[in-house]
Parts: structure tokens; C-alpha cells; sequence
């Protein structure tokens, strides 16, 4: 009697739990391969140096990119999943260093680098600068002027015939 | 036999060196000529004893020896003999040779040479070619022997070494290991050989420089000397990096030409200050100026191919590429150590007397504009250069922050990816700047450009351009990137037809040739100049390939079943069949067949497939590929994935434009052929007075 | 020398450029060439020294139990890189839990495996497989294997009562025999 009573009671709340999980489940379509492959675009395999996690071919890789359709399917979202796999794996996953620490020098430097490039050129452009001596001697198509300041050298002359010559 | 009879070449070769280095000393410190007629000797001789050497190991490849642990390694049966051959520089110990042999090649060659104006230059550049050699000698004698065999003691334990030890016999196992399936293509003929002849070809140049700072020969013989060499090194350079890329895209499988690897950064690097050099010693030859930086650039330019061929084989850095760890790594950095403090000593001492004291007379002028080259050049080269040696650096912290505990939270040591993004990021700019610059400086003259004359040469071109980007806006075209490309490449074409147009029709009015006759003359009496447009030219059409791979490739991934298709834009695949087979060469493939439809329309069938090898029991995709100069499809079998009838996994990649890529790079080695192409008229003979300085050595 | 002089005037050459341009050369180069050589030294080296105190490091398992330094001292710790993924692993893995199971009534001898870039499903459905019973975590972030300076899986690490490095093997055991034979010297202490 007892058994009766209960089996009434768990049957339909088996019926009942199916349903809502075959709801749930019905509502989330499997992740296709290029959603998960947007994804691994963006991140490093962590045991082949340097390779994407989309075209990785090792076992490794293939469950990772499993683990981030599953994630996907369960409703994370893009930062979510990188933020998962820094955690689990190590900040090589990502394809630049987190900017944080000693890692900053990475974003730093080559800028710096570049602009003091620029300013020693500057400088020693401004040091070399002498202006033209006649600043509308030029005729109006660029090349070699016709005609040679006569205040220059004779053979400085020469060396700019050599030069029209190449 | 055979391997003695190349080890012992090897060593003699060795001696050889190290008594021509000591010879071509002597000669100098001296004054001798006879000591330096016997370096001379020394220097012509290693050639033909590595060529032995060389050969011997070919020998041994082709033939089967596998006793010889070399052999076994990157050798096999199954592999056809043209493969065989090229596994001499398949692994590290034979391309270490297969260097060493490509050195003395070139080292002899110029030894060949008229030296009777330069002979005070002789002994120092015998001397510098002959140490690099050593240096490359001394690694494959005592560290990465390639004649090194299997001996088997009478427990059964088996050994590897040069002589035999007491008490064993040889073991000669049945089979080798061959090389690793990526490497079994055609690219492998060529790509590593064009790599290495750019490398040893650097040497050259920088042995010049360093003779001239040695003598204190600071005018600029020595770059007149060495120009067509660097020419050919760059050539050669270019080259193997384009075959890389070519190869890389053939059969790494994700449609990808260049992935800011580690390995391909280390290659990229000296083109780089190469090609900075290439443009700065034109200063240095039509206006005297920037004799310390040229210095710097060749000195640079070496280094860093010692360092690159450092960073690849000591293990320091892993990549894809890298050749596994070994004991190298010590000896290469003491040779780097002593050349690179050696080269900075020279410059020191020499600075000063590099001084120029010609002046800079306009910011437009051709000279500014190539400094500016150079400065995007170095650029892009610092970017790289860091992006390479920050890891180094993170894990170099990290060991000390292991010792200091208060400074372990900034120096983790953790490590950390420099990936695709950030050169990408960093370097595209400048990349941009320097089309650019490539459209400005061919109308910009030596010395008297300014902002009028040069605003007046280009107002012309650059509407055109604009125009050109409003068409590709009205076109569809909305990714400024791209916009901003185009435009540029736009620019530096018409810059550069025009130049070519305006000359000709100049010498065609002048002449009375017809245009193409005086297309043909003006190229071959000044084919610095033009074979540089056409190099211009011909990296405009890549940078066409370019920016249409990188911005606007399209890919999709999904498993079908036979009969089913998959979709990507205009293209549809269908997946007709799947046949899986064993061939007679150690393989199993399967391969698909596929249609490919592009707007319903049938347009052909790929067979994209899947190799894998039993004996290294490595895989590897080969893409069915079908090209056109609009785009590539490009379809590759994901092999990760299990293939069937009922289920096959196919990735697709679409890639408008990238074969202008490769037909940019083949106008731009044309290019550089031109360029170098020996020219009719005798060199110039140097105007200004030399005064030779004694030999301060 | 050249002779090239546009104009007697000398532009007052920078001097004081080359001075600090010089330093900077070379203490660039010098910091370069003291880079290349500590990395190179420690690769050389190879993983965590012989008789050495290894890293300290907290394992989390995937039951949420944590075992550290505390939890390690004075007992015989034998700790076991390894993945899902990697073959070699589970031909040591039948071997590594019978070495378990022998050892594990003594009280004074601790397993811990770590799951190296592993995923948890794979990990734990690993575990099934092979019955382990001891503790296991993953290497959260890669740092414990950072801080070993592993080369790959599988790895085992063995270390005396002392917290010193008793023994290494950078592949998979053969036998259980080879097990006991590393730590069986080192219970006596």
C-alpha cells in the first residue's frame, strides 16, 4: 500500500523532472564548430608552443576545444572562458602577455624604443641641417637643378655629374 | 669507411681554418704577402675538402648506411632519393655542415676575386671568414658529429661514438626514421638552402666592414666592394623566406603563410636590417653621409643572423621549428660573445674617424626619406626583436625572482605567449608607413626636395589613388584597414609607373627608340634604380595578397556525411566520397572528394587528404586548394576527428586574393635579379681622394 | 678620409651623443649576453636539482582537499605528473596506485598526481579508469609544473622525509618493483 502511494508520487515527478531537463536541454542548441573555433582562434595550446587551439591537432587540443563548447553551451561568455583557461592553464594560453608585473615592458618598450629612435633622428638631422642655398633654385620636376651653384667646389661639381650619370 | 673519410676531411678542414685565420694575422701584422698568399691558400682549399665531406654524408643518406646515427635519424628506405639527399640539412648535425660548406663556397669565392686595389682588406676578410667557419667546424667535430655510428657492446647495450670503443661490434639497425613527414615536400629542396646561402652570404659584407675598420679604410670601398654581394645575400634571403611562406601555407594545414613564429621572427630579422642597409649605403655612395650607421646596420645584420641560428638550435626558445636541445648552446654563445664584443670594440675605436661632414640640406630630400625608412626598418625590427627576447628575459627574472623572494611577484617567471597580436598590431603601422615612404621617395631627388617640389611630383598620383579608394568604397569596401592599403598600394604603383613611364618616354623623345626599346635601355643602364621599382612593384602585389588574406578570410568547420555539403559565402562543398587506403610507401591515406560550387554553379572537385605515416606514426593534412587570382578555397580533412561515410569533418578556409602574394614575390625576386645583374659599363672609379691611412691594426 | 667639405663651418659635432650612445651600446649588450647565458645555464641544468629542497607548492584536488608543505613534511612524497592524454601515463598508472595501496597503511609516505593541462572531465574519468585512490589535482595555471621546470608528462618526483630531492624519473616506471626500489631506501629515516 505504502509502495503504491509512493510510486504515485515519485512517477510523476520523474515525468515532471524529464520534461523541464528535456526543456532545458532542447533550448540550448550544441555549439557549432566555428562558434567553438572563434574562441580557440584567440587562445594558445599550451603544451605545442605557439600554435592556435583551432588547429592543434593533439588529443589535448580536441578536449580543450570539447571543454569550450561545453562552456559555451552552458551560457559563458567569451571573456568568461579565456578567464577560465588563464586560471587553469597559465597565462601562456593567451596570444599576448596580461599586462601585468614585468609583462608590461612588452608593451612598453618598442613604443619607447621608437620614439627615441625618432628623437635621435631629429636630432641629429637638426645637427647636419644646413638650408638650401637657394630655395627656389629648383626647376618645377624634382631631379639634379640644371645649373650648379657656382659657389661650390669643382670637384664636388664632378661628383654630382657621377651622381646625374646613375 | 665512408664516415671516416668524411670526418677526417671535416678535421682537416678545421686545422686548415685555423691555420689560414693565423696566417692571414701574420701576413697583416707583418706586412707580409707571402703569409697572406698562403691564407689565401688555406681559405681555397676548405671547399673542396667540405665538398668531400658533404658528400659523404650524401653518400650515406642515399645508400643506407644506418649505422650511422644520422642516417637513422632523418633517413629512411621509404623515402624517394631526391628527399634523401635533402635530408643532409634535415637534421641539426648535417645542416650544421651543409653551413660550413655553403660558407667556404662563398669564403672562396671572393678569394677569387681581382683583389690588386684592396689588397690591404685581403688577410682581414680571409680572417673573419675563416673563424666563422671554425666556429661552424668546431660545433659539428666535438658536439653535433654527423658521422657518429651505433655500437653494440657484448651485454647488448648499445652506444654511440666516432671510433670504435673496445669491445664492440657494429649494429646497423634495419631501418631509418626518416624525416618528419612536413618536411617530406618540395619546398624542403629549397627553402632551407636559399635560407642558408642568405645567411653565410651576410658574412661577406660584414668581413669587409670589419677589415675596413681594422685597416681604417673608413671611405666607402668597402661597400662598393661588397654592394652586389649583399645584393645576392638579400636575394637569397628574400627567397628562402618566401619559400617558407609558400611552403607553410602548402602544408601546415590552416591556410597560413607566416605565424610570427619564433623560428621565422629569427629569419626575418636580418632581412630586415638588411634591407635597412640596402637603402642606407645609396646615402653613404651619393652623398658621403652615414658611414657609422651602415657600420652599425652590417654589423647588425651579421649578429643577428649568428643570434637567430643561435636562438633556433640551443633550445632557448620553443617553437614548432626549433631543433631539439643540445650541448651547442654554450659554444654558440661564447662566438657570440666574442663578436659582438669584437665588432662593438672596432666601431668604438673607429667612431670618430667615420664622421661625414656633409650636411643635410632638405627633409624631403631622398636622403631624409631613406633615413626614415631606416627608422620604420629598425622599427619593425625592435618590435620583433623584443617580441622574440621578452620569454628569454620573463624566464631570466624569473630566476632571479626565485633567489630575491621580496622581488617573486613582478618576477614570476611564468610563462607567457608573444603571439600573432601583438607583432600584427605593432608592426602593421609601420608596415603601412613604409608603402607609403615607397610611394614618396622615388620623387624625391638627392639633396634638393622640398615640400613644393615634392608636393608638386605627387598631387598627380595621389588623387588617382583617392579615386581608386573611392571606387573600392562605392564598391562595398568598408574596413578602413584595408581602405587605407589599397590606397597605399594604389599610390606606390602609379608613383612607380609613372617613373618608369616618365624616363622612358624622355629617352624615347631623345633617342628616337621605339617606348619599349627605351624601357629596355633605361632599365639596363641604370638597373639599381629600376630593378629596385620592379622589387617595389612586386612587394606591392604582396602586400595585395596580404591584406586580403589577413582582413578578409572567411573560414566554417562542420562534420557532413556523404552527400551532405557545407556552406561558406558564395561557395558551397559537397562531399561526394571517402576512400582509405595503404600505399606502398608507408602510408595511410584517406581521401576525400569533393565539388565545389560557387553561386550553384559547378566549378570543380578537390581531394583534400589525410597522410599518416606509420614508421614516425605522424599525421598530416594536405589540402585540396582551388586558386585563382580572385581567391583561394582552401579545404583541408580534419584528421583530429574520426573519417567515415557517415561522418567526415571538413575545414574551409577562403582567402580572396593571396595569390598575388606569390606572384608578387616572384616580380619581386625578378627584381632583384635585375638589380644585380652585373652592369656593361666598368664601376665607376671613386672621385674623391683617398688617402690610405696606415695599417693601424 | 674623405675630403668631402661643403663649408669650412663645422657643425658642432655631437660629442656627448657617442658618450652615452657607447654606454648604452654596451650595457645593452652586456645585460643581452647576461640574459642568454642564465636561461641557457638553467636549460642546461635540466628539471629540479638532486639533493635540493624542490619548489613549495599547495595542490588542490578535485575533492577540494589541499595538501602543502604541512601536509609534505617529514614524510616520504612521491609526486606524479601526468594527463588523460598521454599514453605512456597509464602504462605507469596500474603500477603508481598498486605502489599505493602498499604503502599507504604505513602512515608516513604521501602520493599526490598532478593533472598537467588537463581537463577536469577527462582528468577525473581518468582516475576512474586506473581505481587511483591517492590524491589528485590539477596544476592550476601551470605553475607547480613552472616552478619543476617539467618537460612533459609523465614525471615522478621523489622526496625524502628531509623535504630533499630523493630521486627523479622523467618517464614512466616499468614495474612497481621500481617503484619500491626508489622509495623503499628512504622510509628508514
Amino acid at each position: 500500500m505504502l509502495i503504491k502511494k509512493s510510486l504515485f508520487a515519485i512517477f510523476p515527478t520523474l515525468l515532471f523532472g524529464l520534461l523541464v531537463v528535456g526543456g532545458v536541454s532542447a533550448q540550448q542548441p550544441t555549439p557549432s564548430d566555428d562558434q567553438v573555433n572563434a574562441i580557440a582562434k584567440q587562445l594558445y595550446c599550451p603544451v605545442c608552443e605557439n600554435i592556435p587551439l583551432d588547429v592543434c591537432p593533439t588529443t589535448a587540443c580536441a578536449q580543450w576545444r570539447e571543454l569550450i563548447r561545453q562552456k559555451l553551451q552552458e551560457g559563458w561568455t567569451e571573456q568568461q572562458i579565456k578567464d577560465y583557461f588563464v586560471q587553469q592553464y597559465g597565462a601562456r594560453v593567451l596570444g599576448t602577455p596580461p599586462p601585468k608585473g614585468i609583462n608590461w615592458l612588452v608593451y612598453l618598450v618598442p613604443p619607447v624604443a621608437i620614439l627615441a629612435g625618432i628623437y635621435v633622428l631629429y636630432h641629429t638631422f637638426r645637427s647636419w641641417r644646413r638650408p638650401t642655398q637657394q630655395v627656389d633654385l629648383l626647376p618645377s620636376t624634382p631631379g639634379p637643378p640644371a645649373e650648379i651653384d657656382p659657389a661650390q667646389d669643382e670637384y664636388v661639381k664632378r661628383l654630382e655629374d657621377e651622381v646625374r650619370k646613375r | 669507411m665512408v664516415a671516416n673519410l668524411g670526418y677526417g676531411t671535416l678535421i682537416i678542414t678545421f686545422l686548415v681554418s685555423i691555420y689560414g685565420a693565423v696566417a692571414a694575422y701574420i701576413g697583416a701584422r707583418k706586412n707580409q704577402p707571402s703569409w697572406v698568399d698562403s691564407a689565401r691558400n688555406a681559405m681555397l682549399l676548405t671547399f673542396p675538402l667540405l665538398t668531400i665531406t658533404a658528400l659523404s654524408i650524401i653518400y650515406l643518406l642515399i645508400s643506407g648506411h644506418y649505422e650511422v646515427q644520422y642516417v637513422t635519424e632523418v633517413s629512411s628506405s621509404s623515402m624517394p632519393i631526391y628527399l634523401r639527399v635533402t635530408a643532409l640539412w634535415g637534421g641539426q648535425a648535417g645542416s650544421l655542415i651543409f653551413w660550413s660548406w655553403l660558407m667556404s663556397a662563398f669564403a672562396s669565392a671572393v678569394t677569387l676575386r681581382k683583389w690588386d686595389r684592396d689588397r690591404e682588406f685581403l688577410p682581414w676578410v680571409i680572417l673573419v671568414s675563416l673563424v666563422t667557419l671554425a666556429f661552424f667546424l668546431i660545433l659539428s667535430i666535438f658536439v653535433e658529429n654527423p658521422f657518429v655510428t651505433f655500437w653494440q657492446s657484448a651485454t647488448g647495450n648499445i652506444t654511440t661514438a666516432m671510433f670504435q670503443p673496445a669491445g664492440t661490434t657494429h649494429y646497423i639497425p634495419q631501418d631509418g626514421n626518416g624525416l618528419n613527414p612536413l618536411l617530406r615536400h618540395p619546398g624542403m629542396i629549397f627553402h632551407p638552402p636559399m635560407l642558408y646561402l642568405g645567411f653565410v652570404a651576410f658574412v661577406i659584407p660584414y668581413a669587409f666592414a670589419m677589415a675596413a675598420l681594422i685597416t681604417g679604410r673608413t671611405d666607402d670601398r668597402w661597400i662598393r666592394i661588397t654592394r652586389r654581394w649583399t645584393l645576392v645575400a638579400w636575394l637569397f634571403l628574400s627567397l628562402g623566406l618566401l619559400l617558407g611562406m609558400r611552403w607553410a601555407y602548402d602544408v601546415l594545414g590552416w591556410g597560413g603563410y607566416w605565424a610570427w613564429d619564433p623560428v621565422e621572427i629569427a629569419a626575418f630579422m636580418p632581412w630586415l636590417t638588411g634591407t635597412a642597409f640596402l637603402h642606407s649605403v645609396m646615402i653613404q655612395e651619393k652623398r658621403g653621409m652615414l658611414k657609422q650607421w651602415n657600420m652599425v646596420l652590417i654589423i647588425l645584420t651579421y649578429d643577428l643572423v649568428i643570434f637567430g641560428t643561435f636562438l633556433t638550435r640551443s633550445g632557448v626558445l620553443s617553437s614548432v621549428h626549433a631543433f631539439a636541445q643540445s650541448a651547442i648552446g654554450p659554444l654558440f654563445f661564447a662566438f657570440i660573445g666574442l663578436t659582438f664584443v669584437a665588432s662593438l670594440s672596432l666601431l668604438s675605436r673607429r667612431w670618430n674617424d667615420l664622421k661625414s661632414e656633409v650636411e643635410m640640406t632638405s627633409w624631403f630630400s631622398r636622403e631624409a626619406l631613406f633615413l626614415l625608412n631606416n627608422l620604420l626598418f629598425i622599427g619593425i625590427f625592435i618590435v620583433c626583436f623584443w617580441g622574440v627576447i621578452f620569454p628569454v628575459i620573463s624566464e631570466a627574472m624569473g630566476i632571479v625572482g626565485q633567489k630575491i623572494p621580496t622581488l617573486a611577484g613582478v618576477f614570476t617567471g611564468q610563462k607567457v605567449t608573444v603571439g600573432p597580436p601583438y607583432y600584427e598590431r605593432a608592426t602593421g603601422p609601420q608596415f603601412a608607413g613604409l608603402l607609403l615612404l615607397m610611394g614618396i621617395a622615388p620623387l624625391s631627388a638627392w639633396t634638393y626636395s622640398t615640400r613644393k617640389t615634392l608636393s608638386n611630383a605627387i598631387w598627380k598620383p595621389l588623387v588617382a589613388s583617392l579615386l581608386v579608394v573611392a571606387a573600392l568604397w562605392i564598391t562595398g569596401t568598408r574596413s578602413w584597414p584595408a581602405l587605407v592599403g589599397f590606397g597605399l598600394c594604389a599610390l606606390v604603383t602609379f608613383v612607380t609607373l609613372f617613373e618608369f613611364w616618365r624616363a622612358a618616354w624622355a629617352r624615347h623623345r631623345t633617342h628616337r627608340e621605339n617606348l619599349l626599346q627605351s624601357f629596355w635601355n633605361l632599365a639596363g643602364k641604370n638597373r639599381r634604380r629600376y630593378g629596385g621599382y620592379i622589387i617595389h612593384l612586386g612587394v606591392v602585389l604582396m602586400a595585395l595578397g596580404i591584406i586580403g588574406i589577413e582582413l578578409f578570410q572567411t573560414e566554417t568547420q562542420g562534420t557532413i556525411p556523404q552527400g551532405g555539403h557545407i556552406s561558406l559565402g558564395q561557395y558551397t562543398v559537397q562531399f561526394d566520397a571517402l576512400s582509405v587506403f595503404n600505399t606502398t610507401d608507408g602510408r595511410n591515406v584517406a581521401r576525400a572528394v569533393v565539388s565545389v560550387y560557387k553561386n550553384g554553379k559547378y566549378v570543380g572537385e578537390l581531394h583534400p587528404r589525410r597522410d599518416y605515416y606509420y614508421e614516425s606514426q605522424q599525421p598530416m593534412t594536405i589540402a585540396g586548394v582551388r586558386s585563382n587570382m580572385e581567391d583561394d578555397l582552401y579545404i583541408i580533412l580534419v584528421d583530429w576527428q574520426p573519417l567515415s561515410t557517415t561522418g567526415a569533418t571538413f575545414k574551409i578556409y577562403h582567402n580572396p586574393l593571396v595569390n598575388w602574394l606569390w606572384l608578387g614575390g616572384f616580380v619581386f625576386i625578378l627584381g632583384t635579379f635585375v638589380a644585380a645583374w652585373p652592369d656593361k659599363e666598368p664601376e665607376m672609379v671613386v672621385l674623391r681622394k683617398v688617402v690610405p691611412a696606415a695599417s693601424k691594426a | 678620409m674623405n675630403e668631402i667639405s661643403t663649408s669650412p663651418t663645422e657643425t658642432p659635432s655631437p660629442k656627448v651623443l657617442p658618450r652615452w650612445g657607447r654606454i648604452l651600446a654596451w650595457v645593452g649588450l652586456f645585460a643581452l649576453l647576461v640574459i642568454v647565458a642564465m636561461v641557457l645555464l638553467r636549460n642546461q641544468q635540466g628539471p629540479v636539482a638532486l639533493g635540493q629542497k624542490p619548489p613549495a607548492f599547495i595542490l588542490t584536488t578535485f575533492d577540494g582537499q589541499q595538501f602543502g608543505p604541512e601536509e609534505m613534511a617529514g614524510k616520504v612524497v612521491l609526486v606524479n605528473f601526468w594527463a588523460s592524454w598521454c599514453k605512456p601515463c597509464e602504462q605507469e598508472a596500474p603500477d603508481l596506485e598498486a605502489a599505493w595501496r602498499y604503502y599507504q597503511p604505513r602512515g608516513d609516505v604521501l602520493f599526490l598526481g598532478i593533472a598537467w593541462t588537463d581537463t577536469e572531465s577527462a582528468s577525473l574519468a581518468y582516475i576512474k579508469k586506473f581505481n587511483i585512490t591517492y590524491p589528485n589535482g590539477p596544476d592550476l595555471g601551470t605553475t607547480i609544473s613552472q616552478a619543476y621546470r617539467t618537460t612533459g608528462v609523465p614525471e615522478t618526483y621523489i622526496i625524502d622525509k628531509n623535504g630533499n630531492l630523493a630521486s627523479l624519473k622523467l618517464s614512466p616506471y616499468s614495474s612497481l618493483a621500481e617503484i619500491q626500489a626508489a622509495i623503499d631506501p628512504l622510509l628508514g629515516q
